[in-house]
């Protein structure tokens, strides 16, 4: 019991040491409230700036924000881009920062019927399976990862 | 039963002379996908009074001409294991009662055209509704009085898809009135609820985004005439339950276990959706 303990405690260490910059899925914990204004969230959801980079890879990540999924994007070294969503070419001229933080955190409140998931909210899900239960799909900075990344999709 | 391509032919014919103005390359062959939805040479059925769907089509019309070549030849299609398996279980006496399926139901061409069609359906003795798999479990306790079979075993896989098959190219053919009404209902509920983390129903890709692609995958309308189905995914026969509970991992949501009423509900539902498209059991899909 005890070394499969350790063990395990080792391959976790082992894990989050060579994955120093892979982003990971987030956690249960309180949510940061947010305001919306005119279907825009104006203020950013962390003191921290959002990153693009990692943003990107957050984009691409099957786990996270899967946004290849039904989005066509300017990521050419990724087959297959989904096309259920509107492509995001220039996604950055089209919308501002705040709206882009809407469409990310929870696209129902601009469109109920939407088929893209809630990325930052969690109220009113139905039978969530046990290891997302509570949790959204992204943390608060990997939305804002996702938002500074979407900014720079300019035509 | 209309077919499609007449049509677009037509209209591809009229659109050609036109873009022969402007444009010198390109032949509509190599332009073509392979998959008969994308390049809309695909046949319909017309849909039930009251569905939500313009037209139906089988899953078979959204898969790539590997998959389906794999169908059209019974001798290719790896579902055929199962099926000898139920035409050897077709006959094999088990039981307290001494009985086989044939005991009773002698001829299966005979005996057992139409019925796959037509199922899930009420069941008065329990006042329940009942699929094909619960039919046949229902068999061998009641009459036969054996074991029941295990949900997703060869035995029970492979003699649903057998019972289902004398059915091919019968039109589906559920009851959705009197006393299904209820079950249907529910079903139908079921549908349109929006689940797991994803919150995604099966409108979400099924009615409203069918025909486009998600990554890789094709959307289809997620019909249910070619079940049990090989998938070549689980290199497999496989039951439509465990269908349902794939997409529901998938929306990362708690599935339902296999022959649940809610799972029950909704294969009648969806039975409905596709309520005229030929049986295809057994199909191939991805």
């Amino acid at each position: 019991m005890d070394r499969k303990l350790l063990s395990a405690v080792a391959a976790v260490g082992f894990v989050s040491v060579a994955a120093v910059s892979a982003p990971q899925a987030p956690k249960a914990e309180e949510l940061v409230a947010y305001t919306v204004v005119d279907y825009a969230i104006p203020e950013p959801l962390t003191g921290e700036p959002g990153d693009p980079e990692r943003g990107r890879a957050v984009a691409i990540n099957r786990q996270l924000g899967n946004c290849l999924s039904c989005h066509a994007m300017p990521i050419p070294e990724q087959p297959f881009h989904g096309e259920t969503g509107p492509a995001l070419h220039g996604v950055g001229d089209r919308l501002s920062e705040a709206q882009l933080r809407l469409q990310v955190v929870n696209s129902h409140e601009i469109n109920p019927m939407s088929m893209m998931p809630p990325f930052y909210a969690v109220e009113g899900r139905h039978r969530v399976a046990e290891n997302f239960e509570g949790k959204p799909i992204l943390s608060a900075q990997q939305v804002e990862d996702v938002v500074a990344y979407l900014k720079t999709l300019k035509e | 039963m209309t077919f499609k391509t007449i049509a677009i032919a037509l209209a591809v014919g009229s659109l050609a002379g036109g873009a022969a103005l402007v444009a010198s390359y390109g032949s509509s062959a190599a332009d073509k996908s392979g998959i008969p939805y994308r390049d809309g040479e695909y046949e319909t059925v017309e849909a039930p009074e009251g569905s939500p769907l313009s037209e139906l089509i089988s899953g078979y019309y959204f898969r790539t001409p590997e998959t389906r070549e794999l169908q059209d030849d019974d001798f290719m299609n790896p579902a055929f294991i199962w099926m000898e398996q139920g035409a050897e279980l077709w006959s094999t006496v088990e039981g307290e009662a001494g009985e086989s399926c044939a005991s009773c139901h002698e001829d299966v061409e005979a005996s057992m055209k139409g019925v796959g069609a037509s199922y899930p359906k009420y069941h008065e003795a329990s006042g329940k509704l009942i699929n094909l798999e619960q039919r046949i479990n229902l068999c061998r306790t009641e009459s036969m009085q054996a074991e029941p079979w295990k949900w997703e075993s060869d035995e029970l896989l492979g003699m649903t898809a057998y019972v289902r098959h004398q059915s091919k190219g019968m039109p589906v053919n559920v009851s959705i009135e009197g006393p299904a009404a209820p079950f249907f209902e529910k079903g139908k509920d079921f549908y349109y609820q929006r689940r797991g983390q994803l919150d995604m129903a099966c409108a979400t890709c099924h009615e409203v985004n069918y025909g486009m692609y998600i990554r890789a995958d094709l959307l289809s309308q997620g019909q249910s005439n070619g079940f049990p189905t090989y998938r070549l995914k689980w290199q497999k026969l496989g039951s439509l339950h465990r269908r349902f509970r794939g997409c529901n991992r998938q929306v990362r949501a708690v599935p339902y276990a296999n022959g649940s009423d809610e799972y029950v509900n909704l294969e009648l539902y969806l039975a409905w959706r596709g309520q005229g498209l030929p049986v295809e059991t057994p199909a191939v899909r991805q």
